[in-house]
């Protein structure tokens, strides 16, 4: 039976922010009067404030405002927990306290070990000193002794791949190398609670792989209990057991990964679209506007799920013969898919407006980021109206199945529908022929 | 589980001066760091802690002994004199300015990691120490220079180093503090600095000081300090005011229990402030 390692209760932070209220409701002008008058009210609030040694607010309204209220949930050893939610929700406040270098404005955190934090790689790094005296460096600021690292230097630099440049000024690193040394001196920490802040943003898609991998690595096989923070809904699914929806300061779902993520993907409503404004002057066949009908809110795709993508294409003057081409590129800028509407079409010979629907009755895209490039023509070799590139990005995701699989974009770009067929047999001469 | 952390609001930990000792390390790391990295792409280097007290001498000894016709402690070589008085006052100005900006300079290892944050300023006094202890090297070449010979004071001399540790740690914990919250006091320290130059008896002797206002003049704890290094370094040669040493002492202790608290007061919420 795992114990509890982290408990959170009614954990509540309130932030002071300051607003400028302008003075609207009096008069359309400011007068210096009464701009010098304000400013001395504020200078006599802040040095109030100061006084009374309290947090002094820019402007000249302040207002409450709670990054997180009521929030409270527990750990297990051993368990790896996603934080999930839009930007604001209150999740770097909430790796924030738990790490200690915040205070809580109510509610109670009790911790039964120690806790690293892997908060944004490369804090503490000093740009002047070698990569040797850097991982000295940073592996005591994350709480280190030095015969932890000495102990472990070989393993850092070799998880790094820096062996060459270690006597070079970090200054002089490229932005990947820099961020593979950070975080292998701190993945080489050996915390009982690790903190993982959206570092997995960072380096090449092999050094994420890495990255997830060892992460993976301190967790199962070394039993360590891992709090991430992440807006890669893949990684998420992947790496967490459990997963926290943080919702403007409150956990909205605490349960597994599933759960949390189809309740994440449900709200909101940003959709997959270009829309070009609208201008009398063009008079030349354009595409007015492109539309990406996904499973989900956000654009935000589910494997698997029928998928309709819409263009709309305004011809002011008729063409002789519409052909409109689309690719749909995944995150590697590799086209995955081409499709063209060309043969026999009639669309754009009267002057007007024409909405093109091409459906896919079941997407069966790999997980990843994709978007579109497309292209107005006119055949043969005739003129091209219009390309559009990097428009409609949108995300597939895989969010049930995932713990027995790693579903990752490098994977691969597609997936077809298959069957597998399986036979036993005992006379191995029959089962192999020759 | 060895050790339960709770956090709470308004939690003064306990255990504060225990982590102080916890973080040892990190404290002997961010000395170095601040060691290593403070001539890195200079070119004279170390040199640049020797030069600026030696031109300071040097501009002193002129206004104040040749110009003005100070008198010196005795018969004690101006200079000689000017420059013991410069070895605790760089020590308590270059201390002071550097810890004050400290906290602001290392935000981001502020707003992303735990650990007690009096170890930030405490680290970069001692990069004025080292820078200390190059300039007292200078000084004893300056000696035989002028074949000066210290006595059994000297033996002393630690003592008024701690006095003078004390005297510049207090107010560089407070404005450290408060410069996180009002980095207006960024451009008020270089003033304190370059007026308490001439505030304290760095570029003439405090003889010169009438003797009424004399145990005034000495609630500068600096006075006590520059007073205290003479009367070691000089030999007998300059006299040591008793009264005024106590005095000065006692402000620079309370500044340090005040630079503390207020400190204390205030860390908690630095990481919300930077």
């Amino acid at each position: 039976m795992p114990d509890v390692i982290i408990t959170v209760e009614n954990l509540s932070k309130k932030y002071l922010v300051g607003h400028k209220s302008g003075g609207r409701s009096r008069s359309n002008y400011t007068a210096l009067r009464d701009v010098i008058g304000r400013e001395i009210h504020n200078v006599a609030r802040k040095t109030v404030d100061a006084v009374r040694g309290r947090q002094v607010v820019q402007g000249d309204e302040v207002e409450e405002f709670w990054a997180l209220k009521d929030v409270g949930f527990e750990v297990k050893q051993g368990e790896v927990v996603g934080i999930i939610g839009r930007n604001g929700a209150g999740k770097s406040t909430l790796l924030k306290i738990l790490s200690r270098i915040t205070e809580p404005t109510k509610g109670r955190v009790i911790l039964r070990g120690r806790v690293a934090s892997l908060l944004e790689v490369g804090t503490g790094f000093h740009p002047e000193l070698t990569g040797r005296e850097n991982i000295f460096l940073n592996g005591a600021i994350l709480g280190m002794t030095r015969r932890e690292i000495q102990k472990k230097f070989d393993e850092i630099v070799a998880f790094a791949e820096v062996e060459k440049f270690l006597d070079t000024p970090v200054k002089r690193f490229s932005s990947g190398m820099y961020v593979r040394l950070a975080f292998a001196v701190a993945a080489h920490l050996e915390p009982e609670i690790l903190v993982v802040d959206e570092v997995l943003a960072v380096g090449d898609t092999e050094f994420q792989k890495k990255c997830l991998g060892k992460i993976d690595e301190v967790s199962r096989q070394e039993g360590r209990t891992v709090l991430f923070v992440s807006h890669n809904l893949a990684a998420v699914a992947e790496m967490a057991d459990r997963a926290l929806l943080l919702d403007t300061g409150s956990v909205a779902v605490d349960s597994s990964v599933t759960e949390a993520l189809s309740t994440y993907l449900s709200k909101g409503a940003r959709k997959a679209t270009y829309i070009r404004p609208f201008d009398h002057q063009i008079s030349s066949p354009h595409i007015a506007r492109v539309e990406i009908l996904t499973s989900d809110p956000n654009a935000v795709h589910r494997f698997g799920e029928p998928l309709e993508i819409k263009f709309w294409i305004r011809h002011p003057r008729p063409m002789l013969h519409g052909c409109f081409c689309f690719q749909i590129f995944n995150q590697f800028q590799t086209p995955v898919i081409h499709s063209s509407y060309y043969h026999g079409t009639t669309f754009g010979n009267s002057p007007g407006c024409s909405v093109l629907v091409c459906r896919f009755p079941r997407l069966l895209l790999n997980v990843g980021h994709f978007h579109l490039r497309t292209w107005l023509q006119e055949p043969p070799g005739g003129d091209i109206y219009e390309t559009l590139d990097g428009i409609c990005y949108f995300e597939v995701v895989r969010i049930s199945e995932t713990q027995f699989w790693g579903w990752r974009p490098e994977v691969c770009a597609y997936h077809d529908q298959h069957a597998w067929i399986a036979v036993n047999t005992e006379m191995v001469a029959e089962a192999i022929p020759d | 589980m060895e050790d339960v952390i709770v956090i709470e609001p308004g939690r003064h930990e306990r255990n504060y001066w225990l982590d102080l000792w916890r973080y040892r390390e990190l404290f002997r790391v961010l000395a170095w760091r601040d060691l290593a990295v403070r001539y890195k792409q200079t070119m004279i280097g170390v040199a640049w802690t020797l030069i600026r007290p030696l031109l300071t001498m040097v501009v002193f000894t002129v206004i104040f002994g040749r110009i003005a016709k100070l008198p010196s402690d005795g018969d004690v070589p101006y200079p000689l004199m000017v420059f013991a008085g410069m070895l605790p006052w760089t020590f308590f100005a270059t201390g002071l300015s550097e810890a004050s900006n400290s906290l602001v300079n290392n935000a981001n290892l502020i707003s992303k990691v735990y650990f007690p944050r009096m170890i930030v300023p405490a680290a970069t006094v001692i990069v004025a120490f080292v820078d200390f202890l190059i300039t007292f090297a200078m000084l004893v070449v300056l000696m035989a220079w002028y074949r000066f010979l210290p006595g059994w004071r000297m033996l002393v001399l630690p003592g008024f180093v701690v006095l003078a540790f004390v005297a510049s740690m207090g107010p560089a914990l407070w404005i450290t503090a408060l410069n996180v919250r009002y980095r207006d006091f960024r451009y008020v320290i270089p003033f304190i600095v370059q007026f308490g130059l001439y505030v304290s008896p760095v570029g003439f002797s405090s003889i010169v000081v009438p003797e009424e206002w004399r145990l005034l003049y000495s609630m500068n704890p600096m006075v006590g300090v520059i007073d205290g290094f003479r009367w070691c370094i000089l030999g007998g040669q300059a006299q040591l005011y008793l009264p005024g040493l106590v005095a000065g002492a006692l402000v620079a202790v309370f500044f340090l229990w005040f630079g503390i608290h207020r400190f204390r007061n205030t860390e908690r919420s630095f990481a919300d402030l930077i």
